[in-house]
């Protein structure tokens, strides 16, 4: 217990202090925590209930377009616009999830992974043909009113509350009730149903936690970029879309770490590499999944599982002689 | 939207032509969707990969074009170059995922079909291409509907391809192997079918109907390199909608979806075309899984 005390200890001390100790990379460590609340809320469903979602990117652009659209009409300062913005991005987003969620919930399998790929694209191509909101031409989030440098430090400090935050609450409801509820619907989901739960109503739950939290991280997400594309940013479908169905993969889904470990990972190394690929980055994506798809389907830790039972609390059994 | 609609009911020759048009491009994308439904019934795969097909389809007519070779003669070598693409696709990636999680082909086809948009992007650049076919157009009704000629041979070759496939599924051994291993894989390996063999003749066979259906999307329309995923989303679209192993189901469900994007993209806009794609993709699914909900069943 103290162990793992220290090591919290040691991870919350590294986060805070790590925009201090590299002041030129304080955007790329945002994007980290970004990363990881990516691959943390995918993992909701895609790992513990086991519905794989390509659509979870729509929160996060109803999130990003919210916020930025209070900012510009509300009339408001930049800090209260902010707050009213992410509140108001947080709960649209859930919103949608509750609504769409009783339908596209009730699909399974391949069809769900299908449905919510097209409810993903579908999203971006309306929103680059709505006029309201910039079209194909984007929004621009308002100036942050500090000094230089200040922008970053802030949407840093606010990214890592949210992951934390995002964090510890998947880890409480994981540990609960709920969590065996996701994991029954993800072992069987007719035998759950049967067993008395409300399965439509706890997928459609686990969507809108998702949806909160990717809604809040979207918001944050325009304005620390400074402007909003609709399909490049807001419903990236092709990076960040795909990008947190890897990192949780790679990290192991299904876990709490993994997906943390997988989007460090992911992202320590994009940072690293993918500027000498010139823009061969998409390409080196592409062979990316295929090669973690097909080769390593089961993650860092569930690697390290296989390999190393006992530590993960796992009675290994003794061979018979 | 509703100026556009007047426009319609002022002038049925318009909507007569936007439909008929509609119709025949829906034969190419019943063409795609042939090969979707193959390769879903037999391996249990949903191939993403499907647009990128299509894509390289009108790319490799597009380049025999420019060395001086008829664009005809496009859609036999575009699918002969993407059937020995598709096989060996198969040898590489998909045989070790054929008997995975549904999710995991899914997710390993989706990341072929970045790979490969990319790639063509990097490679020949991102310009939209087309290809004259050298065809005339047809007029009708005092020059209000107006059908290119390469349009009715894409309707023509449809139905071809769809009666050969139909026959050769029916008559032909290797059809029967086909047949055979798409009801029982293990069952039809302990009577001696080469399992393995088969796969990988439904997969490039899959490639070689989309890689046709490029060679003619190039000639009747235009292609670049992202235009990848609305095919896989059209033929899935049909396929779902028609049912697996209804031949006679996708070509109308194609013609029926062409039609309908058709009139769509002109009421709606240009703009939001692909966006009607999409969004009636995620429509039909939930009805369908909402009338099945009824009897407690869901889409399998």
């Amino acid at each position: 217990m103290n162990r793992r005390l220290a090591l919290y200890g040691a991870a919350a001390l590294v986060s805070l202090a790590a925009p201090h100790l590299l002041p030129n990379y304080v955007s790329q460590l945002s994007m980290l925590w970004v990363m990881i609340l990516f691959a943390l809320t995918w993992d909701i469903l895609g790992g513990q209930m086991g519905y794989n979602s390509f659509g979870n990117i729509v929160f996060f652009g109803v999130g990003a377009y919210a916020c930025a659209v209070i900012q510009r009409d509300a009339g408001l300062a930049y800090f209260p616009g902010l707050f009213l913005g992410l509140a108001v991005a947080a709960v649209l987003a859930t919103l949608i999830a509750a609504i769409l969620g009783s339908g596209i919930l009730g699909l399974r399998g391949h069809y769900f992974a299908i449905g919510t790929l097209g409810l993903g694209i579908a999203a971006g191509e309306l929103a680059s043909g709505w006029d309201y909101i910039g079209a194909g031409s984007g929004l621009v989030p308002p100036l942050y009113p500090g000094e230089l440098g200040g922008r970053e430090l802030f949407f840093y400090y606010l990214f890592m509350v949210l992951a934390v935050v995002t964090f510890v609450t998947l880890r409480r409801l994981y540990a609960g009730r709920f969590g065996l509820c996701l994991n029954a619907i993800r072992d069987d989901e007719d035998k759950a149903e049967a067993m008395g739960l409300p399965t439509t109503r706890i997928k459609t739950l686990a969507w809108c936690v998702a949806a909160f939290f990717l809604g809040l991280t979207g918001a944050g997400m325009g304005n620390l970029l400074g402007f909003i594309d609709p399909r490049d940013v807001a419903f990236a479908g092709p990076t960040f879309g795909v990008w947190m169905v890897l990192m949780a993969i790679l990290g192991g889904k299904g876990t709490l770490w993994g997906p943390v470990l997988g989007a460090v990972v992911f992202h320590v190394t994009q940072e690293l590499f993918w500027t000498y690929l010139l823009g061969w980055q998409r390409v080196a994506l592409g062979l990316l999944i295929v090669g973690i798809v097909v080769f390593f389907p089961q993650g860092i830790l569930g690697w390290a599982r296989e390999h190393w039972p006992e530590r993960f609390g796992h009675r290994v059994e003794e061979k018979a002689s | 939207m509703w100026a556009n609609i007047n426009i319609l009911w002022e002038a049925p020759g318009f909507l007569v032509d936007l439909l008929a048009n509609g119709l025949l491009i829906g034969s190419i994308f019943a063409l795609a969707a042939f090969g979707m439904a193959l390769v879903w019934g037999v391996m249990n795969i949903i191939n993403i990969v499907q647009g990128e097909y299509v894509m390289l389809g009108g790319f490799v007519t597009f380049y025999l074009v420019q060395a001086g070779i008829p664009p005809l003669f496009g859609v036999p070598v575009a699918a002969a170059v993407l059937f020995i693409l598709g096989w060996g696709m198969y040898r590489v990636v998909i045989h070790r995922v054929v008997d995975k999680d549904m999710f995991i082909s899914i997710l390993a086809t989706f990341g072929i079909s970045i790979l490969l948009a990319q790639l063509t992007n990097e490679l020949f650049g991102s310009d939209v291409r087309t290809v004259e076919a050298g065809l005339d157009t047809l007029q009708f009704l005092d020059g209000m509907v107006s059908i290119s000629e390469i349009k009715l041979l894409a309707f023509v070759l449809t139905l071809t391809i769809g009666l050969t496939l139909w026959l050769f599924l029916k008559r032909s051994r290797l059809g029967q192997a086909i047949r055979a291993t798409a009801q029982n894989p293990r069952a039809a390996r302990i009577l001696g079918i080469d399992t393995d063999r088969v796969f990988a003749a439904t997969y490039a066979l899959n490639a070689a109907l989309c890689g046709a259906a490029g060679a003619l999307v190039v000639m009747a329309w235009a292609i670049h390199p992202y235009i990848g995923l609305p095919y896989t989303v059209r033929s899935f679209m049909i396929v779902v909608t028609a049912g697996l192993g209804n031949i006679g189901g996708v070509v109308v469900a194609g013609l029926g979806l062409g039609a309908l994007e058709n009139l769509a993209g002109f009421v709606l806009g240009a703009e939001f075309q692909i966006a009607f794609v999409f969004t009636l993709m995620v429509v039909i699914l939930v009805l369908r899984n909402l009338l099945l909900r009824r009897q407690r069943k869901y889409l399998k």
